[in-house]
């Protein structure tokens, strides 16, 4: 591939407590402000706590989900009294990290994330075109050894996309698990801290104008379909768990005839898609309101052109 | 000797609760399940009621909506005046009691087994309130051999200051059940599934006892609670450390003076300071941030239980 060469990114920041009760983020934003950290190089580093509200309830959200807020169309939205607080503070930060799409935007946006499903680091986007963010993930991938590293695709276009991470030029979410809602762990902390000292690392190493070589970046999975918990016709209940070969098994393949769930009568519902996926967010708790128990990805490999930051 | 028979009524009254926390998720889906179809709980000469005891926490997926339920079974909560301002779960403890109490009276229910869920990995622990229930002791033997060689640790809750006002505590023989880990909100089919086999063992032991089958003397294992540890914190109430790798997941585990205990946000260990070795609990449980509980420490005792046999 041809080499590229892209702007330097003079403006980092840090979002943790999207979800308020997603702790590693929160702990780690404040620790940042606590040691004052402004600077990553030449970049200007700015730390939010994005839910404020979320995080003093320690709950995930107070009116609707703020990591869904961030389409065009949400954005755009006029503001009324009925106007839900995570839609009003979608907006600030919009008007603090964005505009959303336009030249005033940070250069990079990296939100914080936790899961209670087992899926180790997963760094989650919603493009593999763009080069920043695939070179980031290939550093992060090849410096840490101590959890599995992956990428996750949500492939949507931009004024689609309702993450917060789509509100900066280049943006991306870390994800880690597992650790329950509210609990910190030291040991997830700890990974998310690497992964994001691997991120500026590798920002200040672009900026002062290192060339990074091209090649490929695997472990890369896209977002096929979701599957829902089977569920009693006539009560709604939801009338199985999530069997125990796919739970804590996040990125394993699940092939036609798998168990998928175990009905508390003890019946195993088995697979019945004709393509062998890759289960993620297995049992994450947020998702039980939406009634997925999973999302499946296909595995695939990325080609990534060598970069080195723009001169002028 | 412990051969002098400890005389027990025939036990006629057992209910299950669950969802006393509305988001430990295993004791809800049970109790659910139970309610619909009750013929796993099942057994010859008792009446077994499976309730749920906070249902609007339930509905909202929280652990309570205006108060612990797990705490509002005070003498003094249970006793003030009915009414329609007091908090959600003070009205509910006064309605539990009515209905499987009144507590500390005779028509009081025989035995409730209350389910919970905890984010701390303990295992299938069983909570005991008083180290003079010799039928709860004798059900705890049981069902630590049913289950060998997975354990069943027992944690006493018996202490002047830290044993709590339990919804289970309105009955005779009140017993807990904790099983982790499992996060809040989250529904895991081998915690599930744990919960379920210990329960069935504990119905299968009040049947023998009902047909008046003789439990000899026995000693059980305890972990009797010890104290509170919170986690260090700034003079704005903070937090400023988390639960250190080295003790994360080590429930049940001796913590010796001198082992690290909390993990700075910047790196820094510190460690257990206390005289002697303690067996930590409760180990980074969700619900204790807001209670100051990092984790409880315990010591271990042998309890001995006399004879007991129906009447």
């Amino acid at each position: 591939m041809e080499p590229v060469s892209l702007p330097a990114l003079s403006r980092v920041a840090i979002c943790g407590g999207t979800h308020g009760n997603e702790m590693s983020g929160v702990y780690l934003v404040r620790e940042l402000q606590r040691q004052k950290l402004e600077k990553a190089g030449s970049a200007t580093l700015t730390t939010v706590i994005s839910n404020p509200r979320a995080v003093q309830v320690c709950k995930r959200y107070t009116d609707m989900d703020l990591n869904r807020c961030f389409t065009d169309a949400i954005l755009s939205s006029p503001v009324t009294v009925a106007t839900p607080y995570e839609v009003r503070r979608a907006q600030e930060l919009n008007t603090l990290l964005g505009p959303k799409g336009k030249l005033g935007a940070v250069d990079l946006v990296c939100d914080l994330h936790n899961t209670t499903a087992n899926m180790g680091l997963s760094l989650i986007s919603y493009s593999v075109q763009d080069w920043v963010i695939m070179h980031i993930y290939r550093q992060v991938q090849r410096k840490i050894t101590s959890a599995p590293v992956r990428f996750i695709l949500l492939d949507l276009p931009l004024a689609d996309v309702y993450s917060q991470d789509s509100l900066g030029k280049h943006g991306f979410s870390i994800e880690v698990g597992p650790q329950p809602h509210g609990v910190v762990r030291a040991d997830i902390f700890n990974l998310m801290k690497e992964a994001v000292d691997q991120t500026l690392d590798w920002v200040q190493c672009f900026n002062s104008g290192s060339a990074f070589e091209g090649g490929e970046v695997d472990d890369v999975y896209t977002f096929v379909k979701s599957v829902y918990y089977p569920r009693d016709p006539e009560t709604n209940q939801i009338t199985a768990a999530i069997h125990p070969q796919v739970q804590d098994r996040d990125f394993c393949l699940l092939h036609p005839g798998d168990p998928m769930f175990l009905m508390f009568s003890g019946e195993i519902v088995k697979y019945e898609g004709e393509e062998v996926l890759h289960p993620f967010f297995v049992n994450e708790c947020a998702y039980y309101e939406k009634s997925i128990a999973f999302h499946l990805a296909r595995k695939m490999t990325v080609t990534i052109p060598p970069l080195q930051v723009k001169r002028d | 000797s412990g051969w002098n028979r400890i005389i027990n009524n025939v036990a006629r009254r057992v209910a299950i609760f669950g969802g006393t926390h509305g988001n430990e998720m295993s004791g809800v889906t049970l109790v659910n399940l139970w309610i619909q179809n009750g013929k796993e709980i099942h057994r010859k000469g008792v009446e077994t009621k499976p309730f749920i005891t906070n249902p609007r926490a339930v509905e909202k997926c929280t652990r309570y909506v205006d108060t612990d339920l797990n705490r509002a079974f005070t003498t003094e909560n249970l006793s003030a005046p009915s009414g329609d301002d007091l908090p959600y779960e003070v009205q509910r403890a006064q309605q539990i009691n009515e209905i499987f109490g009144p507590k500390g009276s005779p028509e009081a229910y025989d035995v409730i087994f209350d389910l919970h869920n905890t984010t701390s990995n303990m295992g299938c622990t069983l909570i005991l309130e008083s180290s003079k229930d010799h039928f709860n002791l004798q059900m705890m033997h049981y069902i630590k051999k049913a289950i060998a060689p997975d354990s069943c640790p027992v944690l006493l809750t018996e202490h002047p200051l830290l044993k709590y006002s339990t919804s289970r505590s309105v009955a005779k023989h009140p017993i807990g059940l904790e099983v982790g880990p499992q996060p809040q909100g989250v529904l895991r089919s081998n915690i599930f599934e744990s919960m379920r086999v210990v329960l069935k063992h504990a119905l299968d032991f009040i049947e023998l006892f009902n047909e008046g089958l003789e439990f000899p003397p026995c000693t059980v294992d305890v972990f009797r609670v010890s104290e509170k540890m919170d986690y260090p914190r700034d003079t704005n109430g903070n937090i400023i450390a988390m639960v250190h790798p080295n003790l994360q997941d080590c429930d049940w585990e001796p913590l010796n003076p001198g082992d690290p205990m909390f993990q700075t946000f910047d790196g820094t260990t510190l460690r257990y300071e206390g005289a002697g070795t303690v067996y930590p609990t409760f180990i980074n449980e969700a619900a204790y941030y807001e209670k100051q509980q990092a984790f409880v420490t315990t010591r271990r005792e042998t309890l001995a239980a006399g004879a007991i046999k129906k009447t």
